[in-house]
């Protein structure tokens, strides 16, 4: 273990942000910048039958008002869906539509100008005439004979059909089980609401025709990648893309959007930078949102509670548009993990990918994952409830033992290391829940409504190897690129492909780096996100960033000690295998002898005069590595949650949190607690309070702050939170994937306490999010029902 | 989000506001501005012209009158929720302030421009009916004074008149009162607010009042509540008896994502059972 | 319609013309290139844009900056003063109290007067105290760790 990784060392990039001095795009001031804003249309689905943009146009203050055929004549190609599943029928998605909307919110025209106020004035003087069309919005709705089209060349409004698994021990399951549960649920939409709303600049050098394009995205070379292969045409040596400081993504900011076209292509249009930054309702109604299936499902099982079969069939809606990754997410990020932390054979899953006129849907925090975990933990429940278990109890009997690791699942994942049943008996110590089961049963007694829920969810974090993500419709690799260049003066620069928007890579990734050459962290620094620094990255999404990008940052950091010790040994004229790097101090010197060695400074420096280098050998210290996964990594976690509901208001009053995760070997302590306090605020978010609804005519009617109900400080006591470990056994730094594990469980913990509260009530299911008159009309209908 | 361009005034005293809301056509009242300028930020509101009178002097003070409390209409929330005289002379008025919005709201919102507005989750309407305030306003024509109860018209109507300027509340001081909210989660307005007075004589209940926001288009009253409430002990029983009568108070509820009307309905009874069993013990 | 808006801001007096629309947190980053004002929603919701106006805690997205004309802003940029970190500044960093960083100023913002009203706030009245205030990563939890910590410190 070296000086740093395994310690919470402070985070180096908070003194720019707790001073206000964060680079977030919005900031970004360019001489004799423009403004750009949109005319989004507030119809779900209508032809465009005429537009008069002549007030607009005619205002002080606006230099050009463009049209879709604008952009279409000026060489914009459509969005691309870099994701595609066998089969897949993929609607076109222009910039700016020519003559019908899709969604609420669909780009209708833009305005450039010189203030942001006259460029809001200038969209609300466009007419424009809609002639509204049939509308459809429910996942499962959408392949109803007779449902209106989004897209009249797409069949019952189905993208894709996926499956997986082994349908006939499936069968089987189902014909010899003792006992089955089903369920149909709804994963209800959610909007992601990244604080920072997502905003665009973009300048133009006419003289080296160079663009350069700063954008609030999680991975910029994609983002320049489909910018110059698809939408605007600008060679990739000819366009740099810029993700400098960026306010949260949690996915949201992971996909190619319109306005990363339209604002460089206004900016060469008018000879001037712009710039664009969307208002909180325009980021409500355009970035992509997460979630939104509905499911049918059933669990098979012997009488003594062993899990044989799982079948499943889902419903996801994609939005009006397929956004850059949507298939991935309910297919091979979601039928793969129904096999939970289970051993079950017969698990079998298919997926309907279908179009509606709402905002397109993409990865948002957990992506896929969570929505498995909340099916098969809600079904958890259910069986125990069936068998008079302990869900608890349940859990531990089902979960896959330590000893069967690497393990292989009938729904295509290897998982990689675990052991959940230390982690559900480390849950079950931290939380005492035997305690807490006895003071519900005290609680109820008393005519309390007390529940406990308890969860055991896996992840696949860390995509991807790039082989199988190719296998499974990626259009693009899923490896990192790390390189560490090594000052003359022993300073180092790390530069990442992996982006970080509030993850810390700043530090952490200078912890791996500093303890694999053995120098001062405060002699390393980490760029990221900018394709003018470094080469090629695949940015930061699904966990991936210490997997896959600190793996990446060790195997260059190895070549540069094995280049460092060649230098030393040659200094030190000794045989190679008689010198020693050694990695505490970033010395080299001849073994028994740590006196009479070479310091790294010294040693760099050696490698820039080449005074004196081996023979062979190239002067320079950098070395760049693409580092592409052997496998997923599999964090698991193993939650519990204590709950009470008030009798009268049937508000849902956290009690008590308590959050035990295995994410592997863990660089910064500080950091990974924080990432999983902030994943479970999300998820219970999703149980409790978030909820992105449309209308029946398409209308977004959680479109704004006011509705949509973000987590508040107030909506937890605190969350306490513990680990094991048990190392990936497949990157170098033993890690698994942070970032999205809170989330993941945190949802069906909630659900489970919750109806588990409710239970002596007779209610057995309640879709998200558990408000109170949700709690109250199932009460009621519990009641009537008895 | 950018508001529509405006003409903006800034009046030195509440005669040069009422003359220039006279004058000037579609011209509004801003103050702290925290319910206006959100909607002139969407265009949802776009006035020609605004009057501030958040600088005339004098207009901000909280003054003990008597048995009363006289509040200016620039009061902030936080002013009021932070007054000793409001909390030790009655406490349901404090406790309305401090259950608005968030502290940034409350440091700039003021109670004269909760009340002009009469949005139906805002939390001092309630109040205001429940302890029968009386609102002073000025005009054209002078100042009158408008009981709280003639106050309120409808879903943000008020019985002002469009160039009427409130200049202060007065509010009966009053031990035994409480306002209790239900949270609407993502915008904090009131989904049901219920502000309740109780007077005690001996161990009965002399006195009963009820105000309700949040359920209808404007706060209500639900006097059969109060009424069933009055000629006996505040017990337990005859508490839950009186809130089980609210459901007469509403015409027709509203409901929104969060909240149906009828779940409104119920949350008023069940609020309201709560905050008059703690309006009784503080009357006690 | 322009008026003249003499603001001092972070002990600065700086004059300007401006549109009577033209909203405080404007005014702030683009005329003043405050930038560490951030600006996360329209209703006045987040509190992202929190500014201290005459020492209260305040949405200068929901101010016009007529109104602040006569007054003293305090923005995140201002709060330290010359050199060094402010006590609750300190805090955020020591306690992880981030992620992204873009509520942060507003969270900090905040906090100053939380504390200044409660200057040993406990870790429920942290959290009510925020209610105005959204944050997307950290959860709160060392938010709340991060005010309680400040104060606990007598940052107030």
């Amino acid at each position: 273990m070296g000086r740093y990784v395994g310690t919470s060392v402070k985070r180096v990039e908070d003194p720019r942000f707790i001073q206000g001095k964060g680079r977030y795009v919005a900031n970004i001031q360019l001489p004799g910048m423009v403004h750009v804003a949109i005319k989004r249309s507030p119809e779900a689905h209508a032809r465009i039958t005429g537009m008069d943009t002549s007030a607009a146009s005619a205002m002080d203050g606006v230099l050009a008002v463009f049209t879709g055929q604008d952009f279409k004549d000026g060489g914009c190609g459509s969005l691309p869906c870099g994701w595609l599943v066998p089969d897949t029928k993929v609607p076109d998605r222009p910039i700016v539509v020519t003559d019908r909307v899709c969604h609420v919110g669909d780009s209708v025209a833009v305005v450039v100008a010189e203030d942001p106020y006259v460029a809001a004035d200038a969209v609300e003087a466009i007419e424009v005439d809609y002639e509204p069309l049939p509308t459809v919005v429910d996942a499962r709705g959408a392949t109803d004979e007779g449902a209106p089209l989004v897209h009249a060349e797409i069949e019952n409004n189905v993208s894709y059909d996926w499956a997986l698994g082994d349908q006939e021990a499936c069968d089987k399951a189902f014909a010899e089980a003792d006992e089955v549960v089903e369920i149909e649920l709804v994963n209800q939409r959610l909007i992601p609401t990244a604080m920072e709303p997502r905003a665009a600049a973009a300048q133009w050098d006419a003289a080296s025709e160079e663009m350069t394009v700063w954008t609030t995205s999680q991975n910029p070379h994609p983002i320049r990648l489909l910018l110059s292969a698809f939408t605007l045409g600008i060679p990739e040596s000819k366009l740099r893309v810029i993700s400098p400081d960026v306010g949260g993504g949690f996915g949201s900011k992971i996909f190619h959007y319109p306005e990363e076209v339209i604002v460089p292509w206004v900016a060469r249009q008018v000879g001037r930078p712009a710039r664009w930054v969307a208002t909180r309702t325009e980021s409500q109604m355009t970035d992509s949102q997460g979630r939104d299936h509905v499911t049918v499902a059933k669990l098979a099982m012997t009488s003594d509670g062993t899990f044989t079969g799982l079948d499943v069939e889902t419903w996801a809606n994609q939005g009006a548009y397929l956004s850059t990754f949507a298939p991935l997410i309910p297919t091979a990020l979601y039928i793969t993990l129904l096999s939970g932390n289970y051993k079950m054979p017969g698990v079998f899953g298919k997926v309907h990918g279908t179009l509606t006129n709402t905002v397109p849907v993409d990865a948002y925090r957990g992506a896929g994952r969570p929505e498995a975990a909340y099916l098969v933990e809600r079904l958890v429940d259910l069986a125990a409830t069936r068998l008079g278990r302990d869900p608890l109890e349940l859990r531990r009997q089902n979960a896959i033992p330590k000893e069967d690791f690497p393990y292989q699942t009938p729904v295509a994942f290897l998982y990689d290391s675990g052991d959940y049943d230390r982690l559900m008996a480390t849950a079950a110590d931290r939380a005492d829940y035997a305690g807490m089961r006895a003071a519900q049963a005290d609680a109820r007694a008393d005519g309390k409504l007390r529940g406990v829920g308890v969860v055991c969810c896996i992840e696949a974090s860390g995509p991807a190897p790039s082989a199988v993500a190719g296998s499974l419709g990626s259009a693009v690799g899923f490896w990192e690129s790390g390189e560490v260049r090594v000052h003359p003066t022993g300073q180092v620069s790390v530069f990442t492909g992996s982006h970080t928007h509030g993850q810390g890579h700043e530090t952490t990734l200078a912890q791996v780096v500093a303890d694999e050459l053995g120098v001062p962290i405060e002699s390393v620094e980490v760029v990221h996100g900018d394709t003018g620094r470094i080469n090629f990255g695949m940015g930061t999404y699904g966990s991936r960033s210490a997997c896959v990008g600190g793996s990446a940052l060790v195997r260059s950091s190895e070549k540069v000690r094995a280049k460092v010790l060649r230098i030393g040994a040659h200094l030190l004229e000794a045989a190679e295998e008689d010198v020693v790097y050694d990695r505490d101090t970033g010395r080299v010197h001849v073994k028994g002898s740590p006196d009479s060695g070479k310091d790294f400074g010294e040693l760099a420096f050696a490698a820039y005069t080449a005074h004196s280098l081996p023979e062979d050998m190239e002067p320079g210290l950098d070395f760049t590595s693409f580092y592409d996964p052997a496998n997923f990594t599999f964090p698991a976690s193993s939650h519990i949650c204590e709950v009470e509901v008030c009798r009268d208001t049937w508000e849902v009053r956290v009690l008590r949190y308590v959050a035990v995760d295995d994410v592997g070997k863990v660089i910064n302590p500080m950091i990974v607690e924080g990432q999983i306090q902030g994943g479970v605020v999300q998820g219970v978010g999703q149980a409790l309070t978030e909820n992105g609804v449309y209308s029946d005519d398409g209308q977004l009617l959680s479109g704004s702050l006011l509705e949509y109900a973000v987590p508040r400080a107030d909506l937890l006591p605190g969350i306490e939170v513990d680990r094991i470990e048990t190392p990936s056994p497949h990157n170098p730094l033993g890690v698994k994937g942070a970032g999205e594990m809170g989330t993941i469980a945190a949802t069906p913990a909630v659900a489970n306490a919750v109806l588990d509260a409710l239970a002596p009530l007779g209610v057995t299911h309640i879709e998200l999010p558990l408000t109170p008159e949700r709690i109250w009309r199932a009460v009621q209908a519990a009641r009537a029902a008895a | 989000m950018y508001p529509n361009q405006f003409d903006y005034h800034r009046a030195a005293s509440v005669a040069e506001a009422v003359e220039l809301l006279s004058s000037l056509p579609d011209a509004k009242l801003v103050a702290g501005g925290h319910s206006l300028i959100p909607a002139m930020k969407l265009r949802a509101a776009q006035p020609a012209a605004l009057v501030d009178i958040g600088r005339i002097p004098g207009l901000a003070d909280i003054a003990a009158d008597g048995d009363n409390l006289v509040i200016g209409a620039l009061a902030t929330h936080a002013s009021v929720a932070d007054s000793a005289a409001v909390r030790s002379g009655c406490p349901l008025l404090a406790e309305t302030a401090a259950a608005i919005g968030d502290i940034q709201v409350r440091n700039r919102g003021t109670i004269g421009g909760s009340l002009a507005h009469a949005d139906p989750g805002a939390d001092y309407p309630a109040a205001m009916l429940a302890l029968g305030a009386e609102i002073t306003a000025v005009g054209a024509g002078g100042e009158r004074t408008i009981t709280a109860a003639d106050f309120f018209v409808d879903i943000l109507t008020t019985a002002l008149a469009d160039n009427e300027v409130i200049t202060s509340v007065r509010v009966p001081c009053a031990a035994g009162g409480a306002y209790l909210k239900h949270r609407h989660p993502a915008s904090s307005y009131a989904v049901v607010g219920v502000a309740a007075c109780v007077g005690m004589d001996g161990g009965n209940v002399a006195s009963c009042a009820i105000g309700i926001n949040g359920v209808t288009g404007k706060a209500v009253t639900a006097d059969a509540a109060a009424a069933a409430l009055c000629g006996g002990p505040a017990s337990a029983d005859r508490i839950e008896a009186a809130a089980a009568c609210v459901g007469e108070a509403f015409d027709e509820p509203l409901g929104d994502l969060y909240a149906s009307g009828e779940f409104r309905a119920h949350l008023a009874g069940v609020y309201t059972k709560r905050a008059l069993a703690v309006a009784a013990e503080r009357a006690s | 319609m322009s008026h003249p808006v003499r603001i001092s801001v972070n002990g600065k007096a700086e004059e300007h013309e401006v549109e009577s629309r033209l909203l405080l947190c404007h005014l702030l980053r683009d005329r003043l290139g405050l930038t560490g004002t951030n600006i996360g929603c329209d209703t006045s919701q987040c509190g992202s844009c929190t500014v201290l106006m005459d020492g209260k805690a305040v949405k200068s997205c929901t101010i016009l900056a007529v109104q602040a004309d006569g007054c003293e802003v305090t923005t995140i940029e201002g709060l330290a003063g010359e050199g060094g970190l402010h006590p609750i500044q300190q805090a955020f960093w020591d306690n992880h109290g981030l992620q992204c960083g873009f509520c942060t100023p507003g969270m900090i913002m905040t906090a100053v007067e939380i504390l200044e009203r409660s200057p040993d706030a406990s870790d429920a009245e942290v959290r009510h105290g925020l209610e105005g205030n959204i944050c997307r990563c950290t959860g709160y939890e060392n938010i709340v760790k991060s005010v309680v910590a400040a104060g606990a410190r007598g940052a107030s």
